[in-house]
């Protein structure tokens, strides 16, 4: 599987990076490099093999389900670029 | 009389406690070290003078009143990957800004816990991404080891590299890092240091900057074995705000140092003798198997097969898992923002400013093997693969107590000499990756040096939830090879 323009484009679009057209065929050479290399994987036989989510062979704990954390507003807050009272502030999205 | 930046952490531990030297003094002249050496070697990307002074007041204020716990005044450097409460924490990206976490990480609130001196934030690859430390938006760090009769610029290995190069040229007594891929112990192994990487779960990822989290870990660097063991007892242990931190008693890594290796089967993988593995790292690779027979252990033969596997397995979770945990990075909440004509304009624009280059390549990837139509093929295969790497360990753990491999392919290389084929880059990791994958301790231990002068590591490589006898085994490798060969830039030298 190889990576063309209009693929680069639209993978740049869902990861929301801003990529610059005079940067695209760089970073298509560069992903089809690494994507190439990733293709030896095929020829690993999973037949059956029960993929393996996560770091970790114990199994996650569940909790009670209750507040534990909160009434930190203001630390949330702290590192905002741009806040307007209690609110982080964003461009107009709804007209 | 030693000076106070050479001694050991357990050596400056026993002279503090016997007041020969107080914390203040000990950490004033780490202070003073990294004021000369780090304007060259950038290995902190932020000293914090003032709070490190007053922390080892304290400390002299509780040795005083025989109150001394296990770091009490003791002076380390934190990889600026783990968030410290008030102080600028970067991930070495753009992207954070003027970040200052409103709360301290598990880890680093548990060496405080036991009395610890930080004095600052270690450089580190962007985002833990890199095995050079090149990819830092604030400069690379420069590792203190030369080759003899050749000035040129080393690096320190990756992703911890400022980590490494603190402690090789005493700009502290041991360090925190993180390993995805093999980021303790490759730059560990480039700096003629000790690393370990334990067992998935072992410390809480609460408050580390996340990179993959099914991979990263915590662990210590320092300048002996001992002192590892000290640093990752006090950095381990049950943290309920990490659903994958392991609810099990710490144990007593310090005394499973001078356990020995009389009895312990030790596995040779011979699936890493890999082709272009320098002649130097395989010798060395043959002496360490030397050394452990003739201190007792039974050397055996083993197989893990999928190893060759282990490099694109990786880069497709890690990428996969980094572009998700990225994702928090759009402007608003925290970081740096560039205005846009709309939110996602905004979104792009400040991830696009804020990112380099490699963190940029990773997200790209992660995403794409993410994405609808893709995600079997790439994504799920490799889960899969990654079941039998691990399913290879398992059955190797009923033949073998530990495994002795190389830490890594080659020494430290040129900053010049560092290729712009990032696959080129990611085969670094060849040796170190698999520990990440199957969740295992891993283990860097300096061993010998190389012909131009450069230090080379051996790994040791252990059962889940079993660093004792990965530190029983680095301990004997490390009293038997006698490494005493300091860098040529250090401090006191």
């Amino acid at each position: 599987m190889s990576l063309d323009t209009a693929t680069v484009r639209r993978v740049a679009s869902l990861a929301r990076l801003r990529v610059e057209e005079a940067d695209l065929p760089r970073l298509e050479t560069e992903l089809n490099g690494i994507l190439g290399w990733i293709e030896q994987l095929q020829a690993a036989d999973t037949q059956g093999v029960e993929p393996m989510a996560g770091g970790g062979a114990e199994k996650l704990r569940l909790r009670e389900d209750r507040v534990t954390d909160g009434g930190i507003q203001q630390q949330v807050l702290a590192n905002a670029p741009d806040r307007a009272d209690v609110f982080f502030s964003v461009p107009k999205v709804v007209e | 009389m030693t000076a106070p930046t050479d001694y050991t952490l357990a050596g400056a531990r026993a002279a503090l406690a016997r007041r020969e030297i107080s914390a203040t003094e000990l950490t004033t002249a780490h202070l003073d070290a990294v004021a000369a050496l780090n304007p060259r070697l950038n290995a902190y990307i932020t000293v914090t003078p003032e709070a490190a002074l007053a922390q080892a007041a304290a400390a002299d204020a509780a040795l005083a009143k025989g109150e001394g716990r296990a770091l009490t005044g003791i002076p380390l450097a934190i990889k600026d990957l783990f968030c410290t409460a008030g102080i600028r924490t970067t991930a070495a990206s753009k992207i954070l800004g003027d970040f200052k976490p409103p709360y301290e990480s598990t880890v680093t609130s548990q060496l405080l816990r036991d009395g610890a001196v930080f004095l600052g934030k270690a450089n580190l690859d962007e985002f833990a991404m890199g095995s050079s430390n090149e990819s830092s938006a604030f400069g690379g760090v420069e590792n203190p080891w030369k080759r003899q009769g050749d000035d040129s610029v080393l690096v320190p290995g990756g992703s911890s590299g400022g980590s490494a190069a603190a402690v090789a040229a005493r700009l502290a007594l041991g360090a925190t890092a993180t390993d995805t891929g093999g980021s303790i112990r490759q730059p560990a192994a480039f700096c003629g240091v000790v690393g370990i990487k334990p067992t998935y779960g072992r410390c809480s990822r609460f408050g580390i900057v996340a990179y993959a989290s099914s991979l990263d870990q915590a662990g210590p660097v320092a300048r002996t074995v001992e002192d590892c063991a000290i640093l990752l007892g006090s950095m381990a242990g049950f943290d309920p705000k990490d659903s994958t931190s392991a609810d099990r008693a710490v144990p007593d890594f310090a005394a499973a140092v001078a356990r020995g290796v009389k009895g312990l089967r030790i596995g040779i993988p011979r699936e890493y003798r890999v082709e272009g593995l320098s002649l130097e790292i395989d010798a060395l690779w043959r002496q360490g198997m030397d050394w452990l027979k003739a201190e007792g252990a039974t050397l055996v033969d083993i197989s893990l097969p999928h190893t060759k596997y282990a490099l694109p397995t990786y880069y497709i979770v890690a990428p996969a898992e980094a572009s998700s945990n990225l994702a928090r990075y759009d402007g608003v909440r925290f970081g740096i923002r560039e205005e846009g004509a709309d939110l996602k304009d905004l979104y792009e624009r400040s991830r696009a400013a804020g990112f380099g280059p490699e963190v940029t390549r990773r997200i790209l990837i992660g995403t794409y093997v993410l994405s609808a139509g893709y995600y079997d093929a790439y994504y799920v295969k490799a889960q899969q693969v990654r079941a039998l790497i691990k399913r290879d360990f398992d059955q190797a753990w009923g033949q073998v107590d530990a495994i002795l491999t190389p830490a890594t392919p080659t020494a430290a290389f040129g900053r010049d000499e560092t290729q712009d084929d990032p696959v080129a880059m990611y085969l670094n990791d060849v040796f170190t990756i698999t520990a990440n994958l199957a969740g295992i301790p891993g283990m860097s231990v300096p061993a010998g040096l190389d012909s131009k002068g450069l230090p080379l590591g051996l790994q040791i490589l252990g059962r889940p939830f079993d660093e004792e006898t990965v530190f029983a085994v680095g301990g004997a490798i490390e009293r038997v090879a006698g490494f005493t060969a300091t860098p040529s830039v250090r401090a006191a030298a």
